[in-house]
């Protein structure tokens, strides 16, 4: 029986490595994304264009407007007389945020009223105009302090920030596509493979082969979870050799994940393909079936913040788990127990898929 | 002060007994952050010859942005309850310094309302190029394409037919998509349906024509499914400004991204959606996707004229 599963393996992978073009697509891609992407995808908030519009010519204003052009997370993009000319500037772009002083601004910090600015901010990107809040609000609050350097905080919060003191995005991306880059991959080369038999009418051949269901079924299966590791790696070195990312876990244990995580990925695949006829439906499938897997992953936006339905449903993405275990293993040393926690998911998924792709491919094969 | 934090209505609190309970809470993911509270806090607050009174925040930054947005939420429940204190000590406040927000377009933050725009640009890209590729690359697979050239009809005719099908069915999901954006998430549509159209139709000339060009170079569902994948599916999540901001990314990114044509789609659609017809966003993003869509329609042009001969 190994032998046979063997020889079918070897024959899908060939299939995948004869043809100079399907190789470059899976050596090359993974590569370029993660440079692009771990580049892209972050949420700090730098360089906002800032218009002032500041209608009092006190020093207190001044002072202020100089506070936020002096900091790096604003650059000051023009400056208005008038709301109409502020308005025109949020609506076409050319400015993220305008920053209002009224003409009794200084007046009333200097009699020791509430001074009061206005920030009109471009929400469209609400993301963005959050983050610009909290920057305006920290100018603001030193501004303040400074103003009246009493000591009217009688406490100190220190901060500390584990796992990441830099906060950079880049650590928290890369974990990221460790787990969506090969998932994908795994999925369309499962997902194209028994539809592609079949398509072509070489499923037949297949059945007059001595090998038994179960055994085509592995072997259709393992192609996509080595190329899958592969690709997961080739992420992997990329984290550590080029984006200098610490790994605190262990190496075995993330390896071992990785190969549970790729059967469920490989078991979903498979149930899409025994279930389409034509390679373009497989594909349709996976690209249903792919998307709100990234999207519920929590990889973006933090699944605390879900509405109820759709953490519900996020439970059923492996993606999840996986990137649990990545951003564990990679910044946090995180323990077995914890690990194992969000294995057995994990485990489950894949026994279901992988049996409900076993029927489905018996019936198609019986 | 720990009743100040159950008040906030973004933070939900667990009290631990020891940093090591706590640390071990923060890893296994169940708490983002801990305050750490020492026994003579309440103590040195109580005595101002011992201020400042310390308390430590330790926050699980892995994901840096919630650790940002936590840091902010404690600040202000402590800021809070601080001025709550003051005022019970009669500690005069003088003259503080208010910031208020006006957040234009989308005034609650609501995230779906930016993201929904962007998630319509990725069914354009997936009616457009993914069913194109795919297609086209299944013909040249099955050797049917051979008989389609045989055939009295012209290449150029073969792929007009396959433009206007395809064409077709990206309106469709357009109208599909804009409909649901309206009627189950609430999105606002304040912009015009002629810049909605122009928009889309212009898109999917560039998604149709880079799927033509795809699946003549590739020839095998395999190849070119995973192609359209790379080249247009990631680029417009990750470089079109739907999920991370243009601006904030490195200089030589940013130049990247103008060859991403979702980046023009999707500015046009935020803003179609939230803020209405700003002809000065729309014209120049219709001018690059025209740009995109003449490109990829004469590659596609060339690269068939050429396979023939």
């Amino acid at each position: 029986m190994l032998r046979r599963v063997l020889a079918l393996i070897l024959k899908e992978l060939a299939g995948l490595w004869k043809d100079p073009k399907t190789r470059l697509v899976i050596i090359v891609p993974p590569i370029v994304q993660v440079v692009l992407f771990a580049y892209a995808a972050s949420y700090d908030v730098t360089n906002v264009p800032l218009g002032i519009w500041n209608e009092d010519a006190g020093t207190q204003a001044t002072e202020l407007v100089r506070r936020f052009t002096a900091s790096p997370a604003f650059r000051t993009a023009g400056s208005f007389d008038a709301s109409e000319a502020a308005r025109r500037a949020l609506d076409a772009k050319t400015v993220a945020a305008v920053l209002h002083v009224p003409q009794d601004f200084s007046a009333d910090v200097l009699a020791g009223r509430t001074a009061k600015a206005q920030l009109l901010l471009d929400a469209r990107r609400s993301n963005s105009a959050l983050m610009a809040q909290s920057y305006a609000a920290a100018i603001v609050a030193t501004f303040a302090q400074d103003l009246h350097p009493t000591p009217m905080l009688p406490v100190i919060l220190l901060t500390r920030d584990w796992f990441n003191p830099t906060l950079e995005s880049t650590w928290f991306i890369l974990p990221g596509l460790v787990c969506i880059l090969p998932m994908i991959m795994a999925l369309l080369i499962s997902a194209l493979s028994l539809a592609r038999e079949r398509e072509l009418g070489t499923f037949e051949q297949l059945l007059v082969t001595p090998l038994r269901p179960a055994e085509i079924l592995i072997g259709k299966a393992l192609p996509g979870i080595i190329v899958g590791l592969i690709d997961a790696n080739i992420v992997i070195a990329a984290a550590l050799l080029w984006f200098r990312l610490p790994f605190l876990g262990s190496v075995v244990m993330l390896q071992a994940m990785l190969v549970l995580y790729m059967m469920t990925g490989v078991g979903i695949g498979l149930v899409l393909s025994s279930f389409s006829r034509t390679q373009q439906q497989a594909i349709l499938g996976m690209f249903v079936f792919a998307s709100p897997m990234i999207v519920l992953s929590g990889f973006a936006a933090p699944i605390e913040n879900m509405p109820p339905m759709v953490e519900l449903l996020s439970r059923a993405d492996p993606v999840r788990y996986m990137l649990v275990v990545a951003r564990g293993l990679f910044l946090q040393d995180m323990p077995n127990a914890v690990v194992l926690s969000q294995a057995w998911p994990m485990a489950l998924i894949a026994a279901t898929s992988l049996t409900v792709s076993g029927f489905a491919a018996r019936r198609v094969l019986g | 002060m720990l009743q100040a934090l159950d008040a906030s209505p973004y933070l939900s609190v667990e009290r631990v007994l020891s940093t090591r309970d706590g640390e071990a809470a923060m890893i296994a993911g169940r708490v983002r952050g801990m305050l750490v509270v020492r026994d003579d806090f309440s103590q040195h607050l109580s005595r101002p010859a011992l201020w400042p009174a310390q308390a430590q925040l330790v926050v699980n930054a892995t994901d840096p942005n919630t650790a940002r947005i936590l840091e902010g939420y404690v600040a202000g429940a402590l800021q809070v309850w601080l001025s709550g204190q003051q005022h019970e000590r009669r500690l005069t406040a003088t003259g503080d310094v208010d910031l208020e927000y006006r957040d234009w377009f989308n005034p609650e933050l609501r995230s779906a309302d930016f993201i929904v725009p962007g998630i319509i640009a990725m069914v354009m890209t997936m009616a457009g190029t993914l069913l194109t590729a795919s297609g086209v690359s299944r013909e040249w697979e099955h050797g049917t394409m051979e008989s389609m050239l045989a055939s009295p009809a012209r290449m150029s005719e073969l792929i007009l037919a396959r433009i206007v099908c395809n064409f077709a069915l990206g309106i469709g999901s357009m109208i599909m998509s804009v409909l649901i954006a309206i009627t189950v998430f609430g999105v606002p549509f304040r912009g015009g349906f002629l810049a909605l159209t122009a928009a889309v139709s212009l898109f999917l000339m560039f998604a149709l024509g880079l799927g033509l060009f795809i699946s003549t170079l590739a020839r095998n569902q395999f190849v070119a499914s995973q192609l359209a994948f790379i080249t247009t599916m990631m680029p417009a999540m990750m470089l079109s400004g739907m999920l991370f901001d243009i601006a904030a990314m490195p200089h030589w990114l940013r130049i990247v991204t103008y060859l991403v044509p979702a980046r023009y789609l999707v500015s046009i659609l935020q803003t179609l959606f939230l803020a209405g017809d700003v002809w000065p966003v729309i014209v120049p993003n219709l001018a690059g996707l025209a740009v995109a869509a003449a490109v990829t329609l004469t590659a596609t042009l060339l690269v068939t004229r050429r396979r023939l001969d």
